[in-house]
Formats: C-alpha cells, structure tokens, sequence
C-alpha cells in the first residue's frame, strides 16, 4: 500500500507531515498512533469536565510546556486558544496576577525538571485547596503535551536528516 | 518516609500514591467502562484508579499506550522497553525504570543490559545497535528534547529502518508522558509497604 498523505492532526501538521516528508510511510503504518494522539489531545485540552481548569487555560498551559520544550509552532498553536489566559502561556510569567502562581510553579517542575519532583510538590497544591482529581487533570496536561512535543522533535529530526 | 525506594532496581516495587486513587464503590459508570471492570475483573491497581479522577484521558491514554509498545511491526519489543527505560532513567522514574528493565530482561534473556544501565547510565557498554536507541531515546527524553543529528545518523547506521526508528521515538516519548504520571503522583515503595 502506498501513502502519500496522512490525516491532518495537530501531530502531523506541526512536525510538517501531513504533506509529505521522509519519515512518511513509517509513520502510516502508525496511523493507529496518530489517531489515538489527536484523541489525548483533545481529551486533555478540551474535556467535557474540566474540573478547576477551563479550556483556554489549559490551552494557556500547553503552550507554556510546548514553549520550555522549545516547539515554538506548538505553543503558537495553543496559545491561539488560550483567549483571556494568554499571559501564562509566557514561561516568563510566574501567574502573580493570575492566581495561578502555585499551579504555574508546579507545571514548570514538571514540564522542566520532572526528576525533581516530591511528595510536598503535591502536599503543596493539596493544602492550597486543589482536589486530587484536579491535580491529576494538572498531570496529565502536562505529561500529554510532553509527550507529543517530544514526538514532534524526533519526526522532525528524522525529515532533517534524511538518510 | 523511609520505605521509599531511590535506587533503581528490576524488583518491581508497590506504587504509592500521592493522592487518594477512586474507590471503586464510588466509580461512576464511565470510570468503571474506562477502568475495564467486569464482574469478573474487579482487581484494578492504585495506579489507574488514580488516573481514573481524568477518566476521559484515561480512556484513550490505555489503548494509545498499549498501541506503542506491543503492536506488531517495527522496532522489536525489547528495542522498545529499552527507549522506554531511557527516558525513565534520565526522569529517574524508578517504578517505570523497574518495570520496564524487568521486561527489557524478560524480552532479551538477559539482564546485562539493564544490570550495566542500572551500574552506569549513560555511559554503559552496549552493542552499536543499543547504544543508537539508547541515545536516541535518552535524547528525546531532555527538557527541552535534546537529540541531534548524530545520533540519528548513528541509529541509521546501526542499521535502524525509518519503521524502527519511527517506534523508538514514540516509546521515548511515551515514557515522557508515563514518567510524568508515575514519578510525580506517587513513590516506588518496598514491597508490602504500600
């Protein structure tokens, strides 16, 4: 079977794919993958329950992870659904005039340095009055967005460097 | 608290979480459909009952996950549970790196591999082919990513198909998911302890 295109997701337009590119055919034969990505995407960005964090500040914090991770494209893409929540979109702001300076502060940890992470990173969320289901949607979000940044990075490092 | 493991391992420790998981006896009926429980499959582990508190990710993150590291085709399993383990040893994800490293050995035969990883990171000795997934892998796995061209170039040279290299990626980056769930909603704890 011969591919010549893949669905347009944010996965395959993002790592410049959805037209064409070298790493192409392999990445049909796991069309199943790509799917299912868009479908943890839009779980994670757009649920039906939300809890705590609506919509556009959960887009808002993607773009912030997809920024540290440098995927400018990415962090373009959501921060474009961030609407009033934009400014945290910033890796640079700290959420002060947000409210948010606890949340931001626990998503850059995970985000940048996920191995430093502790049980009072989570204590601290629990005694500012986050419910657990709450930080796990945090989670989530952020381990979502890690994961496809990251597999944004190593298409684009295979059409790159073509064989 | 003291009977918390740091040290990587291939004992498969207990999981500890953080937050309290559902109860099963309060599931809704959408947690339970996520959480795949039937009459007579009713033993569901602390780690996805806690991640059914986002049951519409966990619904589709299961399928996704299982997808990744066992459909046919591509990169071989053990291939696979090494990229996974390389992303779990930079996190320093020590359930994912226990699991992952026992299956690695379950997959390969051996623990000679996982026994040098575990002995010396990144610097272990491993064949040509190992060592382009692994850092590959362990690349991917930096915050920001951090592979390069070389170490593409050296998968390509190891002998790696586009197919293989396209599944080594995804298992990296998987465990960047995973390694953010496991790490920071719970701890690895000795056996019984949990």
């Amino acid at each position: 079977m011969i591919v010549d295109s893949l669905p347009r997701t944010t996965l395959t337009e993002i790592a410049g794919m959805a037209g064409g590119g070298a790493a192409l055919p392999a990445l049909a034969a796991r069309l199943n993958i790509v799917e299912m990505t868009q479908a943890a995407e839009d779980a994670v960005l757009q649920p039906k329950d939300a809890g705590r964090w609506p919509h556009a500040l959960r887009a808002a914090l993607a773009a912030r992870i997809a920024r540290q991770n440098d995927c400018p494209a990415l962090a373009d893409r959501y921060a474009g659904m961030a609407g009033a929540d934009m400014a945290v979109a910033d890796p640079a702001v700290a959420g002060e005039a947000e409210g948010l300076t606890l949340v931001c502060r626990f998503m850059d940890k995970v985000s940048v340095s996920p191995r430093d992470v502790a049980a009072r990173d989570i204590l601290e969320l629990q005694e500012a009055g986050v419910s657990d289901a709450d930080i796990v949607r945090l989670c989530e979000l952020n381990a979502f967005v890690s994961y496809q940044v990251r597999v944004i990075a190593g298409l684009r490092l295979m059409a790159e460097s073509v064989a | 608290m003291n009977d918390v493991i740091h040290k990587f391992t291939r004992n498969v420790p207990d999981w500890r979480p953080r937050v309290t998981p559902v109860k099963l006896e309060d599931a809704t009926p959408e947690q339970l459909d996520a959480l795949q429980v039937t009459p007579s499959n009713t033993k569901v582990s602390a780690y996805v009952l806690t991640l059914a508190h986002d049951v519409e990710t966990l619904k589709v993150r299961s399928p996704l996950f299982n997808g990744i590291m066992y459909d046919p085709g591509g990169l071989d399993r053990a291939a696979r549970e090494l990229s996974a383990l390389a992303a779990s040893v930079l996190s320093r994800c020590v359930y994912c790196a226990a699991v992952h490293a026992a299956r690695h050995a379950q997959l390969s035969k051996s623990t000679e591999v996982t026994d040098d990883l575990f002995a010396n990171g990144d610097k272990a000795d491993l064949t040509p082919r190992d060592r382009a997934i692994f850092d590959l892998a362990y690349g991917l796995a930096g915050s920001p990513p951090a592979a390069t061209p070389d170490q593409m170039r050296a998968a390509r040279d190891a002998g790696l198909s586009d197919a293989e290299i396209v599944d080594a990626i995804l298992s990296s980056a998987l465990f960047g998911w995973a390694n953010r769930l496991m790490h920071v909603l719970g701890d690895p704890v000795r056996k019984g302890a949990a």
